[in-house]
């Protein structure tokens, strides 16, 4: 009962980290992939038509 | 505690918003930081905007995916996601009450002195609707004949870039006013109904229509920074239920995806029942027994 208790705590812990590693992961294959490069391209661009202007 | 937030979302507004040099260039900053991601909802077409908006980007790579996966290129918005999803992991919903400027403009509006109400929960679900559709679906599946989306929540709703980049823009660029019609003003329709309401209402937007609170709420279980109820602790006097400005009754739901972790319920509890833990370590918990001064 109380291995039961304390792993289901253990869980609770590791998970947001595990989540953060996986998300990190994800926006590393993001940079490898080059999209940053394209993030600055349209975050750079004034885009009209999404801000109401056009 | 409440003073620090105020001066945490300051810092966040001046960082993420930090290029003053607009009225000179009457354009937005195009330099290399615009590739780091702002927590927050901070429109990418701000003049002052040093960050990209995550939800501006996701639906544009979303919107141009086709083009890009017809030019060899995988751009699927892993980057943003990613950054998005770490950030929600760490913190989940604490950017809204501790980094993001139009949640301080939300929270400055209701200083106002007025009548206040509260928000029908129910209509709390649309932002989950406005994520899914406006944000993924819409802009991935709607395309011209090009092949290309449109970034629909940016477009039709979003009433931060009215307020941060199409009013500005219209001010800085005369010539651009040419160009207004029934977008904008369909666009400033919703900027003003949000305005009046968060005067009447806290954080109306927020709690019904923002998708980047909804996609950060997912994260509410497994975020690494949140609130803990100890219901040992917890006499169910509901002193939380009247000062959260989002409506959440902490001692009823303590994993509510809508909870911001302002603080401001820990503040409220006599009993030190709410607590603030990094990991499972808490941070402000007080030893057994010892409670604060009950204010009657």
């Amino acid at each position: 009962m109380n291995t039961k208790k304390k792993s289901k705590a253990e869980k609770v812990r590791i998970l947001p980290l595990a989540a953060i590693f996986l998300f990190l992961v994800l926006g590393a294959i993001g940079i490898s992939l080059g999209e940053p490069a394209r993030v600055l391209e349209q975050a750079t661009q004034i885009c009209l038509s999404c801000i109401g202007i056009g | 505690m409440d003073f620090v937030r105020k001066w945490v979302q300051a810092l966040f507004f001046l960082l993420t918003n930090g290029y003053w040099n607009f009225p000179v260039t009457r354009g937005i900053y195009q330099g290399p930081l615009k590739v780091i991601c702002s927590p927050g909802l901070n429109c990418y077409s701000c003049p002052a905007a040093t960050s990209y908006c995550p939800l501006g980007a996701l639906q544009q790579l979303i919107a141009g995916v086709r083009l890009s996966l017809e030019n060899g290129q995988f751009f699927v918005g892993f980057y943003v996601v990613g950054a998005m999803g770490a950030i929600g992991s760490f913190v989940g919903r604490m950017v809204c009450g501790w980094a993001c400027p139009f949640g301080l403009f939300q929270e400055l509006l209701h200083k106002i002195p007025s009548p206040k109400f509260g928000v029908w929960r129910p209509l709390r679900y649309i932002k989950y609707g406005l994520l899914l559709f406006m944000v993924i679906l819409l802009p991935l599946f709607v395309v011209d004949e090009f092949g290309f989306g449109h970034t629909w929540f940016c477009m039709y709703l979003c009433p931060a870039g009215t307020l941060e980049a199409g009013l500005p823009m219209l001010i800085l660029q005369p010539a651009l006013r040419a160009n207004i019609g029934l977008l904008f003003f369909n666009k400033l329709f919703f900027l003003i109904f949000f305005v009046v309401w968060s005067v009447l209402a806290s954080r109306p937007f927020c709690r019904t229509a923002c998708p980047l609170g909804a996609f950060y709420g997912l994260f509410s279980k497994i975020k690494l920074v949140k609130l803990r109820l100890d219901p040992v602790r917890c006499t169910q006097c509901k002193a939380c239920h009247s000062v959260c400005p989002m409506g959440v009754r902490f001692n009823e739901s303590p994993e509510d995806m809508d909870c911001i972790t302002c603080l401001a319920c820990s503040k409220a509890c006599n009993f030190n029942a709410i607590n603030l833990e990094v990991g499972g370590v808490s941070l402000t918990a007080q030893p057994p027994g010892r409670l604060k001064k009950i204010h009657t």
